[in-house]
């Protein structure tokens, strides 16, 4: 369980270009770099779900990115919140 | 193993019947259940969010509850919420306002909202909550002075999510049924700030 303030990343995966599949982390999220707001709770993986596969359960996290990290020309300390499963995330050094 | 995949070319009409038949038969929601979630999803309206908002702006306990268990919350007012996704409910004070987008489709807090607007679901939208926060809401006619911090929250996966707007000045010692005509679908998805007319 990753705790609130975890540094992560995202993992920079593209299953996409493999063939159909069901994805719910966001494209312009790919590879940056977030922090653990809090853990939301425990689901079945969706991506197994959408092909009626049997699927494993998942921790899905908050997770805080800074929307200056993410685009070129934002500015100030707006930032945005998303839910991302375990399975996307890698502990940042 | 992707070979249900031929059930997205079926014709909607043909697969929607086989699925209702398919439920009914393993027994997972037979026709009455189906029509009563039909009726609850139909009859949802932004006005069950907003008698909501205002009970947690006169109630300090019933505040408490919405915030840590929006579920608990809403099934306090009689809302159905069995089988439905989490709602989870994000609190504006005067340094931070929420907007909420599913930039990956169009999940929304359908049971205490009803059905989305129909620009909550237009990829322009979608891209720019995201990409220009700022700019959207100044659209939306909403100015946001620069010392409040912006959070957008993208509902990407199990939770839906809903914005408990800043109650506005000058509505002290009004009572809940009142605030709750304050209250309007944009403010709780965090386009638009409640008003005093």
């Amino acid at each position: 369980m990753l705790a609130p303030g975890t540094a992560v990343r995202v993992r920079d995966d593209w299953p996409e270009t493999r063939g159909p599949c069901h994805i719910r982390t966001p494209w312009y999220l790919r590879g940056h770099r977030g922090t653990v707001v809090r853990h939301l709770g425990d689901y079945p993986n969706p991506e197994d779900l959408a092909f009626s596969l049997p699927a494993a359960t998942l921790a899905l996290y908050h997770v805080r990115f800074p929307l200056a990290a993410i685009w070129p020309d934002a500015v100030g300390t707006d930032d945005l919140v998303v839910e991302l499963y375990e399975t996307w995330l890698e502990v940042a050094p | 193993m992707r070979s249900n995949m031929a059930v997205l070319e079926t014709e909607s009409p043909r697969l929607l019947a086989a699925v209702r038949g398919l439920l009914a038969a393993k027994g997972i929601a037979g026709p009455a259940e189906i029509a009563e979630r039909i009726a609850a999803t139909d009859a949802a309206s932004p006005a069950l969010g907003a008698a909501m908002v205002a009970r947690a702006w006169t109630e300090p306990e019933f505040r408490a509850l919405m915030l840590a268990d929006g579920t608990r919350a809403a099934e306090a007012m009689d809302i159905p919420m069995r089988g439905l996704p989490p709602l989870g409910v994000l609190e504006n004070t005067p340094d931070l306002h929420h907007l909420v987008v599913c930039t990956l489709c169009s999940c929304y807090p359908r049971a205490v909202l009803g059905y989305p607007p129909f620009w909550f679901k237009s990829a322009a939208y979608r891209a720019r909550a995201v990409r220009d926060p700022r700019g959207l809401l100044r659209d939306f006619g909403t100015t946001l002075p620069a010392e409040v911090k912006l959070r957008v929250v993208d509902s990407t996966a199990d939770y839906r999510w809903m914005v408990l707007p800043l109650r506005p000045a000058g509505t002290e010692f009004w009572p809940a049924e009142r605030l709750a005509a304050l209250v309007h679908e944009g403010d709780m998805i965090g386009v638009t700030v409640p008003k005093v007319a």
